[in-house]
């Protein structure tokens, strides 16, 4: 087949035009990436359609509201099930890791960019990097053995100074194996990932705005607040999106520190609560079709959530479009 | 407020690569001050140095004097955000903050320097804005980016920008290389005004507009590729373009090299 396209001469005086069609190394390249990207789609609409439809069968036969039942039951007579505490539990432990996480990752990440030397930038970064490959299940057991007794200290400090925030006021006796805990987790889990987005994009600030800034009499800081900032705005909140889609999702790490319960409480300290794919974790080995359906529905709610808060970001980063470096 | 600048032996570095070698001279104040020279023989280099920027640079260095008005720049002690709070500064291609609005923009380095009454704000925002010939054409938009404007608006924004903060001296590096003639004619028309006020020093590449705004000449030269830039020689705007005192000189206006 090469052959013969290269036979193709270019008329004298004339310039070759590559033309798509005819050739067919052309045809069949176009017909596979054309087949892949059908099948792709062909294969996730079916997943949605066959999650979706076993998610209806389970929530019409639910005795319970699925919106805002404290319990899973799916097993019982009659059948009881409900999301509420678990997104409850996964909005709440997400908040409290990209409170703690955005903020940190930021820092570093301006600290590595803009302040560090070079040499100690690149190791600071390498090290980073390497925190984002380890899995998930080696944070769920660090999690577990160092960070829930660690915590315990830190959780009387809250319970006795800011207990009156009534957020922080432990109620219940236990180890701290609570949604506070895999808040702090998650944060740690989330860090590098949102990290080294945020370091790529400070790197990126073209040096004319840096210069304007300096030029002006900044100091090394009020070159970040003028310059490294406002162009890198819409870098960390793709980063912070990446991260927190991780912290929803997170299951192993979650179902390894956390004692779950089916209530709901502000108070962040007490053991307890759940979240969406630590329940399912937890329960989809022993469920029976039934119970799996079930489950499945409470992974389609996590899906609608990711989307939605992917969207909000979208938005955001739309909304200031008009003020973006981007048509400077 | 405006000062004179007075350079002596002064040389700066990339690492261990020397751009400029050995430069002296006096900048009066009041008066336009134009460099002119090859691609390549350091006017930028220079420039910088003039404000402590060309030491932001990894691995910029500078040896060597700059006075404004008896302090010395390279002084011990002294703190280069200082400096560049009196020496203001105009780059070739137009950076207006992007996510700020026109308002913001000329306000940043007034913020920066301390607090303002909003009343206040507003009135050297106007002034400045109508000292860079801009206050009309923005006046009703001024909270919209300022990434928004067009090339020649932007450079004039940070112009406007540069001179709301009243510097001694305001430098200009080729501030019209990106300009249509238009604002080209705009811009040298405001430095002409401008220095009224200020100690203007303004690199070009384009003879005519060194002829047109400046009221001395610095032409600027080097021995080869790679070997360090040096003055040549400065004097009086027409003296250097009618009878400049080096045969180099006269080759690079009339265009026989560089
Ligand atoms: N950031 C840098 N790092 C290393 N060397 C540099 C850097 N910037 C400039 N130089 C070198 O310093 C010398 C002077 O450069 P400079 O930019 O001052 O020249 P210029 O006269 O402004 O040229 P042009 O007219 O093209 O703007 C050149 O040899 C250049 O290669
Ligand atoms: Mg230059």
């Amino acid at each position: 087949m090469a052959s013969t396209t290269q036979q193709i001469q270019t008329p004298p005086g004339r310039r070759f035009r590559p033309r798509s069609t005819g050739r067919a190394g052309d045809r069949i390249f176009l017909g596979l990436s054309r087949g892949s990207g059908i099948l792709l789609l062909v294969i996730m609409a079916s997943i949605a359609v066959f999650l979706s439809y076993r998610a209806a069968i389970a929530i019409s036969k639910d005795e319970g509201n699925f919106l805002t039942t404290f319990d899973w039951n799916p097993a019982g007579d009659p059948p009881v099930f409900g999301i509420a505490v678990l997104l409850f539990g996964t909005v709440v432990s997400s908040v409290i890791a990209m409170v703690i996480a955005v903020p940190v990752a930021v820092g570093i990440a301006l600290f590595i960019s803009h302040y560090a030397p070079r040499k100690l930038a690149g190791a600071i970064a390498y090290v980073i990097d390497l925190l984002a490959a380890v899995p998930s299940i080696v944070y769920g057991i660090w999690g577990a053995l160092v960070l829930v007794p660690y915590l315990e200290g830190l959780n009387l400090w809250l319970d006795q100074f800011f207990g009156w925030t009534y957020v922080f006021e432990k109620t219940e006796i236990g180890v701290a194996r609570s949604l506070f805990t895999v808040g702090i987790l998650l944060a740690v889990m989330i860090l590098p990932i949102v990290t080294s987005v945020s370091r790529e994009v400070f790197l990126q600030v073209p040096r004319m705005n840096e210069e304007a800034a300096l030029a002006l009499g900044a100091t090394r800081w009020e070159v970040i607040r003028l310059s490294v900032l406002p162009f890198g705005r819409s870098g960390v909140i793709s980063a912070s999106m990446l991260g927190l889609g991780r912290a929803l999702g997170e299951t192993m790490a979650v179902a390894t520190v956390l004692s779950p319960n089916f209530l709901i409480s502000l108070h962040v300290l007490n053991p307890g609560g759940g979240t969406f794919a630590q329940n399912i974790a937890a329960k989809f080995g022993e469920a029976d079709a039934f119970g799996r359906d079930a489950l499945i529905a409470s992974g389609l709610v996590l899906f609608v959530l990711t989307l939605l808060v992917n969207g909000a970001a979208r938005l955001i980063i739309a909304r200031r479009k008009e003020y973006s470096g981007a048509n400077a | 407020m405006a000062k004179r600048i007075d350079v002596s032996g002064l040389s700066a570095y990339y690492g261990s690569h020397k751009a400029i070698d050995d430069i002296s001279m006096t900048v009066e104040p009041r008066s336009v001050t134009a460099f002119i020279g090859p691609s390549g023989c350091g006017k930028s280099t220079f420039l910088r140095t003039l404000n402590r920027m060309h030491e932001v640079t990894p691995g910029g260095r500078v040896e060597g004097k700059v006075l404004l008005d008896d302090e010395n720049l390279y002084g011990a002690g002294v703190d280069p955000v200082a400096v560049r709070r009196t020496v203001g500064m105009v780059f070739q291609r137009p950076n207006p903050f992007p996510t700020m609005s026109i308002f913001d923009n000329v306000a940043a380095g007034l913020r920066l320097n301390g607090s303002y009454r909003k009343s206040a704000l507003n009135d050297i925002v106007e002034k400045s804005l109508r000292g860079a010939n801009l206050w009309n054409e923005v006046k009703d938009r001024l909270n919209k980016p300022g990434s928004g404007l067009s090339g020649g608006q932007q450079q004039r924004l940070c112009i406007a920008r540069a001179i709301a903060v009243e510097p001694d001296v305001l430098l200009m590096d080729e501030p019209c290389s990106a300009l249509d003639p238009i604002s080209t004619l705009a811009i040298e028309d405001l430095v002409g005004e401008l220095k009224e006020r200020f100690t203007i020093v303004i690199v070009t590449h384009n003879m005519q507009q060194a002829a047109r705004v400046s009221d001395r000449t610095a032409f600027f030269n080097l021995a080869a590729v790679g070997k360090p830039g040096k003055l040549i020689e400065i004097d009086e705007t027409e003296r250097i373009f009618s009878n400049p005192s080096v045969q180099a000189t006269e080759d690079y206006i009339s265009g026989r090299f560089g």
